[in-house]
């Protein structure tokens, strides 16, 4: 047997490279700058890493550069190129949110000192010193590597090798709030322990569907569909595993337990980075393992992911109007809004020669709009604040309108995308999701996923109705934030807006980078 | 370059609601009359225009993925809608215009909103695109939605989530079936296309069409609100202001009917023939229902709520009867409903920022100590009763005309509704006005229409008499669309029953 030694594609690896890089240069900052100057340096060297990145995506993407990476690896291809724009915009805008200070009296959101008991003495020497644990930065990066990996892996391997890079940062991450800090290490502990045994029905998938097509490729396991030599059991076992491993990151029901209590325990920027970027990568890794490799057996998951997604979206929207506190509601609608993703995965339509979007191109759609919205709710929940740190039940919230009515707009903004209506990006995503699920021949799900809309619609006005017609609370503030926060929320407000009314630019560059490489 | 008019005309309001962004403070009202008005002239204009036929149909590509064009048109029903909304509009401004400053709700805001629901309510009528129109549809309800919410009584919060719970459900099962209708189009036609003209040349299949004609009138009779789905209509209106009343019921709701001839009349004939019965039944249901419980109203303004159910009743019936004077009176009736609700509403918020109350049992002998108000709102009763020589007269009277031509009986179970309408407005005129003057109205009801109130009113009822005498200037307009509308139904109207005689 002869291993050839893979070929590394320096150029069109350039910006996994780039964020790689950087989140090692940030191990090093954190051994060899003074305390002082760290969190200065680290975030001067993540905007520069994400912009670089971002760059060097613009330029391979002009020189049209595509083709299997590292072999066959990873691939990058259409899709590949919007994953990774969107990944690497959505990283910087989130991390952003790492920085703020001012918010928390000149601490950022993360604990002084993680390791330290909580209610400790050496806790509580930390604060004092205003000791900040940058590590977040690099940590966040070499997630966001991950990521970039993980939504354009070619064979289960790399994909699998993706998700624990991308997953491990994020279980440290999460337990590292400043305030409420058991409450995080509880979440971090969940997300930790479901996480792992997630991971374990992956790997068990991956061997069986190895077992099936005796290669990892995609397109190899593609092939050997059409071409079987083992029995079909095996096939839709390991395909059953690997979608439990799959689902579990996208917080699909029901594999969603972990994400009310982790969005609740993790720090608010946190929550927001993950809800976009891992949510992100992950159904871009979903619609690649089964469009790719297992699109030949789509009348074998159809129904199955059909039944998760009516699961997802409306367990998501009915436990979510029975919510008090806007994380866990943020969370619930985190959930649902996989579910209307999941709706356009099984409609699996490949679009038309005439323009007509396909069910990737909605999916992307779907979830850029998302991550705008997402990302200025969550700078908006770390603006609002009481004594103790932010205020997360949403009768906190009454009257913030009268309070800052600028605030009380972006984060009505934010939830009328949520909820699909119209002159937002959201109502321009169900669209496209709902047209490409029906193209595909699921009508019955469009009239589902709707009826599933109108109770949403209920659980994001409730939210307004408070800011805009409730008396407003005593003690509860609106912090002066930095641009940190400032920056992210006005561009994910904005850019709500903007995809609500000139969707055309995104969803025709979603439909002409074409579809995957096989 | 020819200058784009329709898209100028819904532009400027919009502009003035981004005007009041500003901290303008105490120009507020003035700077928001002032794009009002200029809406007006603009509407007017724009009418003129089309009377003298001139080109003003816009179409610009605007989603090519999905087949959505920025593609505005009038007819003579939408240019009557465009010209109603464009009056109606500084006409509430000016009835608000001494809104009290409820919290942080101010003025601005107010006057802000109705002017972002002017520019949207103007877009959906113009609209020539079924993703468009649906867009501005839906869009129109986030205004509404802070307008209810914002302005009005206790309970107004939940008035607003009612309110906003039903359109969009109604909104909602309509979209599944434009989803539905871009998927045939794609189909069909091989590119994906929403735009109006286009649609209607598809050969849908019967039993699509019908299925995607019940998702658009789902959601028209949820707007046009209709019995069962009339609830949130009279709690609405007892908690919104007057003005906000006037723009839902005058202008919104119309919506709903105009969505019906256009959409689900233009888009699918066939299903809606095959509709038309249980259509006729329930725009019956409506007028004797509405009529009655009018009658057993306590509140004033819930009773104009339930008149307006009842008229709604009586447009359904014109359009769903399939007869070209029928189409053309129900078009009519909904302009002449617009302006003689809005006279109604306003005239008992006048009554209702005196005394203070909206109960009937609070009013009475109003008569003798503000003799001019009274007279006022006897001349908008009677409007709304469709009396002779108002412009109601002659709509209603088209659509009775219309309906039994096609067959006798629909025709004479509403004419009980209007015979019913004589009682509720008599009835309430009666109570609150005539009679000895009560502690509560004497105390109250200190002063008469002063001058800003009766600017007000004057102009609807002018409105009101001038069609009422010369109906010809609207019916004129009408005609042609009815006509072709009916023609594309494939329905042809029925030979009087005395023609074979008379010739």
């Amino acid at each position: 047997m002869n291993i050839t030694a893979p070929t590394f594609e320096w150029l069109e690896l350039a910006p996994v490279l780039i964020v790689l890089t950087a989140a090692i240069l940030g191990v090093v900052i954190e051994a060899a700058v003074p305390r002082a100057y760290r969190l200065v340096s680290q975030v001067g060297l993540m905007v520069v890493a994400l912009v670089a990145a971002l760059a060097m995506l613009v330029e391979n993407f002009v020189s049209q550069r595509t083709g299997t990476l590292v072999g066959t690896s990873m691939v990058l291809d259409g899709p590949a190129y919007l994953a990774w724009a969107a990944l690497l915009v959505f990283g910087l805008l989130s991390m952003l949110l790492f920085a703020e200070q001012r918010l928390g009296n000149g601490a950022t959101a993360f604990a002084a000192s993680a390791a330290a008991v909580p209610g400790s003495l050496s806790e509580s020497e930390a604060a004092v010193a205003q000791h900040e644990h940058t590590e977040v930065f690099p940590l966040a990066l070499f997630s966001l590597s991950g990521m970039l990996v993980f939504a354009s892996a070619n064979d289960l391997l790399t994909a699998f090798v993706a998700l624990e890079v991308m997953s491990l940062p994020l279980y440290l991450l999460s337990a590292m709030a400043r305030r409420r800090r058991l409450l995080s290490q509880e979440a971090a502990l969940k997300y930790f322990l479901l996480g792992a045994l997630s991971s374990a029905f992956f790997l068990f998938g991956i061997a069986l569907v190895y077992g099936y097509a005796g290669s990892f490729g995609f397109r190899e396991i593609a092939t050997s569909i059409g071409a079987p030599v083992y029995g079909h059991g095996l096939l839709l076992t390991g395909m059953g595993f690997l979608a439990i491993g799959l689902l579990f990151k996208i917080g699909a029901v029901p594999f969603h337990n972990w994400v009310p209590d982790v969005y609740v325990g993790a720090p608010t920027p946190v929550t927001g980075f993950m809800a976009i970027c891992t949510k992100f990568a992950a159904v871009m890794a979903v619609v690649r393992v089964f469009y790719v490799a297992l699109g030949a057996e789509r009348w074998s998951w159809q129904p199955l992911i059909a039944t998760i997604a009516v699961l997802t979206m409306v367990i998501g929207v009915v436990i979510a109007v029975a919510q008090t506190d806007i994380k866990r509601l943020l969370a619930y609608s985190s959930i649902s809004h996989a579910g209307f993703i999941l709706v356009a995965v099984v409609g699996a339509s490949v679009g038309t020669a005439a323009g007509a979007s396909s069910s990737l191109a909605s999916i992307v759609f779907y979830l850029v709009a998302y991550g705008f919205a997402t990302i200025a709710s969550f700078a908006a929940v770390s603006m609002v604040r009481d004594a103790a740190g932010e205020v997360h039940s949403i009768a906190g919230w009454s009257g913030l309108a009268r309070r800052n009515p600028f605030l009380a707009a972006a984060v009505a903004v934010a939830m009328l995308s949520f909820a699909g209506i119209p002159l937002t990006g959201g109502f321009i995503g169900k669209w496209a999701v709902f047209t490409s699920a029906w193209r595909g021949g699921y009508s019955w799900l469009v009239a589902v996923a709707i009826l599933a809309s109108v109770v949403a619609a209920y659980v994001y006005f409730k939210v307004i109705i408070a800011m805009f017609f409730g008396e407003p609370v005593a003690g509860v503030e609106v912090g002066k934030a930095s641009g940190f926060t400032l920056v992210p929320l006005v561009i994910g407000a904005t850019a709500t807006v903007y995809l609500g009314l000139f969707p055309g630019q995104l969803l025709d560059l979603a439909t002409a980078v074409g579809t995957f490489l096989r | 370059m020819t200058i784009p008019w329709l898209t100028l005309l819904g532009l400027v309001p919009l502009v003035g609601a981004v005007t009041l962004l500003l901290p303008v403070k105490e120009l507020s009202r003035v700077l928001g009359m002032f794009f009002g008005l200029l809406t007006a002239v603009l509407a007017i204009v724009v009418a003129t225009m089309y009377v003298g036929g001139s080109a003003l149909a816009e179409q610009v590509p605007w989603i090519p993925a999905f087949g959505a064009w920025w593609a505005l048109g009038l007819n003579g029903m939408s240019v009557l809608m465009v010209v109603l909304t464009a009056l109606l509009t500084p006409v509430v401004l000016l009835a608000e215009w001494k809104l009290p400053n409820a919290g942080r709700w101010s003025p601005q805001v107010f006057v802000a909103l109705v002017l972002f629901l002017e520019s949207l309510s103007l877009f959906t009528f113009m609209a020539d695109d079924v993703l468009l129109f649906y867009l501005f549809f839906e869009a129109t309800l986030i205004p509404m939605y802070f307008l209810i919410g914002g302005f009005g009584g206790e309970r107004r919060a939940a008035a607003a989530l009612k309110f906003l719970l039903f359109s969009l459900a109604g909104g909602l099962v309509m979209l599944i079936s434009v989803v539905g209708l871009g998927v045939v189009s794609t189909e069909m036609g091989g590119t994906p296309t929403y735009l109006l003209s286009e649609l209607a040349k598809l050969p849908i299949g019967t039993d699509l069409g019908r299925w995607l004609m019940v998702g658009f009138l789902v959601a028209f009779i949820v707007k046009a609100p209709m019995v069962p789905v009339h609830t949130w209509l009279p709690t609405t209106a007892e908690q919104a202001t007057p003005g906000t009343s006037v723009l839902l019921v005058g202008i919104l709701d119309k919506i709903g009917t105009f969505g019906m001839i256009k959409f689900c009349l233009g888009l699918f004939p066939e299903a809606s023939l095959w509709v038309a019965p249980v259509m006729v039944i329930l725009a019956l249901i409506s007028i004797i229902y509405g009529a009655v419980a009018a009658i057993g109203s306590t509140n004033l303004l819930r009773l104009v709520a339930y008149t307006s159910i009842s008229h709604f009743g009586f447009m359904v019936l014109g359009i769903y009867t399939f007869t070209t004077v029928g189409v053309s009176g129900s078009i009519f009736y909904m302009l002449n409903h617009g302006f003689s609700t809005a006279a109604l509403f306003l005239v008992i918020g006048f009554l209702i920022n005196r005394r203070g109350s909206a109960m009937v049992a609070d009013f009475g002998g109003v008569q003798k100590v503000a003799p001019v108000l009274a007279g006022v709102f006897l001349m908008a009763g009677l409007s709304g009763l469709a009396l002779p020589g108002m412009s109601s007269f002659v709509s209603e009277f088209m659509v009775l005309a219309g309906a039994w031509s096609r067959q006798p009986w629909p025709a004479a179970v509403a004419a009980l509704g209007t015979v019913l309408a004589a009682v509720y407005i008599l009835l309430m005129y009666q109570r609150t006005m005539t009679g000895p003057v009560t502690e509560a109205s004497a105390t109250h009801v200190t002063a008469d229409l002063n001058g800003r109130e009766k600017w007000v009113v004057a102009p609807l009822l002018a409105i009101i008499l001038l069609l009422g005498f010369v109906p010809g200037i609207a019916l004129d307009l009408v005609n042609p669309t009815a006509a072709a509308t009916i023609s594309h139904v494939g329905a042809p109207d029925p030979v009087a029953p005395f023609g074979e005689e008379g010739k």
